[in-house]
């Protein structure tokens, strides 16, 4: 049998490897995404100060550490068996939402976004940031950056830095908000939302109107029935910062709503000697290994997922959004994988618009953000949805507050056997027999993988092409610093 | 192949007002004391920072000693035993943490005028470093098979 | 600048995070200036160039390389050797590059141990076949290797010789531009340097007001709420600022939050957990031995405090094998 190495994949976060493996005929006989990495936090967590975790799980992902560092913070509210102040709780789901414009919007224009919009087959050349500019326009670029600057400037105010953040604690978060501060939020929140609509709008024009796109979206290809996991509100509405969390079956039956504490009741990792990483899957179903069906406990957890497993969002223009995309296809649940980029963008408006909220909240600048824990700490659960899927942190420590055991169920890591269906789909799909192997086959397969947008929304731009740009800087007063030209008069 | 006992090495960081002087009588009056410690005189135990006993341990010691002079009246400078003090029970807590076994580490007073003391102290410690083994802590960084 | 031909450029990254990544993504618009100036010939997270391309390239063909993450596996060490073949200039970028940051904790562990956890008593495993990660295993269609996980956690340096080392977890962007500034003017300090950094401590940036020390007890950061302008450690707060090398900014201490260290030491200093424990120590109010074992006593996790960032570069790099 041949073996094709994709090696390593690129245009994510982390490692991965994709091995194909052919008969003599040609014909893919199966193919597995390998995980060639693990650093092992579950075990070096033990011996730590469980509120240190705040601090050290973030460095899990430089992308999302906002997700650890939320989930870990509310792990350790249960530990301690304290309840932070309401507008904690508040600003620690402001910090998330102000976090989810900037993640969400790198992740469609600079890492998704060039394959989707550019088209699989694009030349590597044009297959980047610059070409979705082009298409886009120079404009779109700079407001790109801008969006997602003014977002991550939030998480700055309130977190000191802005990769790894330190702002959340047991108990509470570190410092309130000023009236200052919160106008400056609420001005962002609004463009912000603009900045949604407009990639919307974007979406539409130029994914939705095209006819081959939408082929390749509706492809058997990148179709992929299993179940769908996303956090939900009291009413059922997606939530990213807290909730139950909800299991909807391949028909959109509602399979199981369980609160974060109750996670090991549902799901297991099922280990594989060929890989580092784990594939969970719900127990109530069972494993039947890297096969579809609906026997098969399987399951995603993607905003695609979370949009299919709630009844709708929890904000006006974000839930107009979402009727339009599930009117589009016409059926709930959407099982076309490539409609995640869309349900992302549908994400982004809704966090936009949850900024405001939580900017405009009479209670936001409340001085009271901490109780300081007074019992034993013992043992608890925080999730929270991580852009890339949900996100559960289990801590149990002794009685001085050392970690005795940690247990972290990570995004990605929902949608490890997913994914491996997804490319071995896809590499059957475009490796056909007799046919010579090109690399935009091979860029297809990891496609398959990428809208996933597996652990890193941000890669910024690939650079061999030429395409005309003007880049003009202005210093904090506003002056015109500089202009700069390539292939422009 | 013969075999040869395991002789111990062993850095003494001693203050020269109070253990060294010590440790000098004691060499001076031939009072029965091995060869395995490696005395390096500092001005006060105050002076010693942590790394200087990690470092000891990194570089070969199998057993390290910090004397200095009775807290809380003789130190020559004063208060420098008092940060010795402070610094010693952190140092031996952390040393714990990295696997380094207890009785490897032995941190006190002897004064000038208690030179057997000294010779004392560096038979009892060499041979229950003896009895623990050799640290030899170079060899887990140097295998590339590792 | 149009006639100056571009600066050939490689970032890498091995057993880390992706936030030194994304410290490239917040240099913002000046990202637009590096792709005016610079050629990115390998960077995984954002180009579909392969191993394969880089193995094919001819030995010091990239100029510089900004190499971020630990040395954790085979894979990663294969790849600092392949890095540094292939660059003229090779920088330890970011905290796990340069001291081994939070994946270094696991020095505290060893490769039996993470795998025990990880894949047979973590709660949620399942795991009929009593597996743990193989190099090469066959499947039904053929072999499939993965690196072989060390049981020590390395830095760059302790791997391949580096150039120049630019801390930080991750390091700022401002820092970085400097940095890359640096570079393009041809302005780089002798080899061996740490770059886009300060040359005193975080102290010296933290706009908290600092007193004589005299601490009576440690409070963990959950336990109090600190006076915001005052010193964090005169409150108790363990900060690693007086054993941090400057350049940050000061961000954590600007939210109240204690610094934890990644920019590892400062100039000089060796081992800059034994320092800040020396640190923490000296100032503690206590003129007895049995009330200065007390106050001291109540510092939880020596190690993991202060070695957050540190454990592979200290002096003992790591805990004793085989031990428990």
């Amino acid at each position: 049998m041949q073996k094709i190495s994709i090696d390593p994949v690129t245009r994510l976060e982390g490692h991965g490897r994709i091995d194909i493996f052919l008969n003599d005929a040609g014909e893919v006989v199966n193919a597995y995404m390998v995980i060639p990495e693990l650093r092992g936090f579950e075990k070096f967590a033990q011996g730590r100060r469980v509120e240190e975790l705040t601090d050290i799980t973030p460095r899990i992902c430089g992308v999302c550490p906002e997700a650890h560092h939320l989930a870990s913070t509310k792990a350790c509210d249960a530990v301690f068996h304290v309840d932070p102040p309401p507008t904690a709780k508040k600003l620690r789901e402001l910090f998330y939402s102000a976090f989810y414009v900037a993640d969400h919007t790198v992740h469609f224009y600079i890492l998704g976004g060039p394959d989707f919009v550019m088209g699989p087959d694009a030349p590597v050349a044009e297959r980047n940031i610059l070409g979705v500019i082009h298409k886009a326009g120079v404009e779109t670029g700079t407001r790109v950056i801008q969006a997602r600057g003014k977002a991550m400037d939030i998480i700055g105010m309130l977190g000191g830095r802005k990769i790894h953040p330190t702002f959340g604690l047991p108990g509470g978060v570190g410092k309130a908000l000023t009236e200052e501060e919160r106008q400056q939020i609420e001005a962002t929140a609004r463009e912000e939302i603009e900045f949604a609509l407009f990639t919307l709008q974007l979406f539409r024009d130029i994914v939705l109107k095209n006819p081959i796109y939408m082929d390749l979206i509706l492809s058997e290809a990148f179709t992929l029935p299993t179940y769908y996991m996303g956090t939900v509100d009291a009413k059922n509405r997606v939530n990213f910062y807290d909730g139950q969390i909800r299991v909807v079956d391949p028909e959109g039956k509602e399979f199981i709503k369980y609160s974060p504490k109750d996670y090991l009741d549902v799901i297991a990792e099922r280990v594989e000697p060929w890989t580092y990483l784990k594939f969970p899957y719900l127990k109530k179903v069972g494993w039947k290994g890297l096969v579809p069906g609906k026997d098969n406990g399987i399951y995603q957890a993607t905003p695609l997922s979370r949009l299919n497993a709630a009844d709708g969002m929890a904000t006006p223009r974000a839930q107009e959004a979402y009727e339009e995309m599930y009117k589009t296809f016409g059926k709930k649940p959407i099982h076309n994988l490539l409609a995640t980029h869309w349900a992302r963008l549908v994400e982004l408006l809704y966090a936009a618009e949850r900024l405001l909220e939580l900017a405009t909240d009479p209670e936001i600048t409340n001085p009271h953000v901490r109780n300081i824990p007074t019992e034993k700490p013992t043992e608890g659960v925080g999730t929270v949805e991580a852009p890339r899927g949900t996100l559960t942190h289990h801590y149990v420590t002794d009685e001085k507050g050392l970690v005795t055991k940690a247990n972290l169920v990570v995004g990605t890591t929902n949608n490890y056997a997913p994914i491996s269906l997804a490319i071995k789909k896809a590499a059957q799909a475009v490796i056909q027999k007799g046919q010579k192997i090109q690399e935009g086959m091979l860029n297809r397969v990891e496609m398959a993988f990428r809208l996933y947008d597996p652990c890193f929304g941000c890669a910024t731009h690939s650079l061999p092409g030429r395409m005309p740009l003007e880049v003009r800087l202005f210093d904090p007063a506003g002056n015109l610093r500089e202009v700069l030209k390539r292939n422009m008069d | 192949m013969t075999e040869k006992t395991f002789e111990p090495r062993i850095i003494g960081f001693l203050c020269n007002w109070c253990t060294y002087t010590a440790a000098d009588t004691a060499g001076v009056s031939r009072m029965e004391q091995p060869a395995n410690v490696d005395v390096i005189r500092v001005m006060c135990t105050g002076r010693i920072e942590p790394s200087f006993i990690l470092k000891a341990f990194a570089e070969g010691a199998d057993g390290v000693i910090v004397s200095g002079c009775h807290p809380p009246g003789d130190c020559h400078y004063t208060n420098g035993n008092f940060k010795t003090f402070r610094r010693m029970p952190l140092l031996e807590a952390l040393l714990a943490q990295f696997g380094i076994e207890k009785d490897r580490f032995h941190w006190g007073w002897i004064s000038g005028a208690e030179a057997p003391r000294w010779a004392q102290l560096a038979r009892d410690f060499t041979e229950k470093v003896r009895s623990i083994g050799p640290l030899n802590w170079s060899r887990q960084l140097a295998s590339k098979e590792d | 600048m149009a006639t100056q031909e571009k600066l050939k450029l490689a970032l890498y990254w091995a057993a880390s995070c992706g936030g030194c990544e994304i410290a490239m993504v917040e240099l913002r618009e000046k990202l637009l200036i590096v792709d005016q100036v610079a050629e990115i010939l390998f960077w995984p997270v954002a180009v579909d160039v392969k191993y394969k391309d880089v193995e094919a390239m001819p030995e010091k063909h990239i100029d510089v390389c900004l190499f971020n993450g630990a040395i954790r596996t085979s894979e990663n060490e294969h790849m600092a050797h392949l890095m540094r073949k292939k660059s003229k200039v090779l920088v330890a970028f970011g905290s796990c590059a340069h001291e081994g940051c939070i994946p270094g904790l696991a020095n505290l562990y060893d490769r039996d141990s993470i795998f025990e956890y990880a894949y047979r008593e973590s709660p949620s495993v399942d795991n009929p076949g009593n597996f743990v990660p193989q190099t090469a295993y066959s499947l039904p269609e053929g072999e499939v290797h993965i690196p072989k996980f060390y049981n020590t956690v390395k830095t760059l340096a302790q791997t391949v010789e580096v150039d120049y080392f630019l801390p930080g977890c991750p390091p700022q962007p401002h820092q970085i531009w400097a940095v890359i500034e640096a570079i393009l003017a041809g302005n780089l300090p002798p080899k061996g340097s740490v770059v886009g950094a300060n040359e005193k401590t975080v102290c010296e940036e933290c706009k908290h007001t600092r007193q004589e020390k005299k601490i009576k007890k440690f409070y963990r950061i959950h336990e109090m709420i600190p006076d915001s302008t005052q010193c964090l450690f005169d409150q108790g707060i363990i900060c690693a600022g007086p054993a941090t090398r400057g350049g940050c900014g000061s961000l954590c201490t600007k939210v109240d939050m204690p610094c934890r260290g990644c920019y590892g030491p400062p100039p000089h200093v060796v081992d800059q957990g034994a320092a800040l424990l020396s640190a923490v120590a000296s100032v503690v109010d206590a003129d007895t031995e049995e009330e200065a074992a007390r106050i001291v006593g109540g510092i939880a996790d020596p190690v993991g405090t202060f070695y957050r960032f540190g454990l592979p570069s200290s002096l003992l790099h790591r805990s004793q094998l085989g031990k428990k």
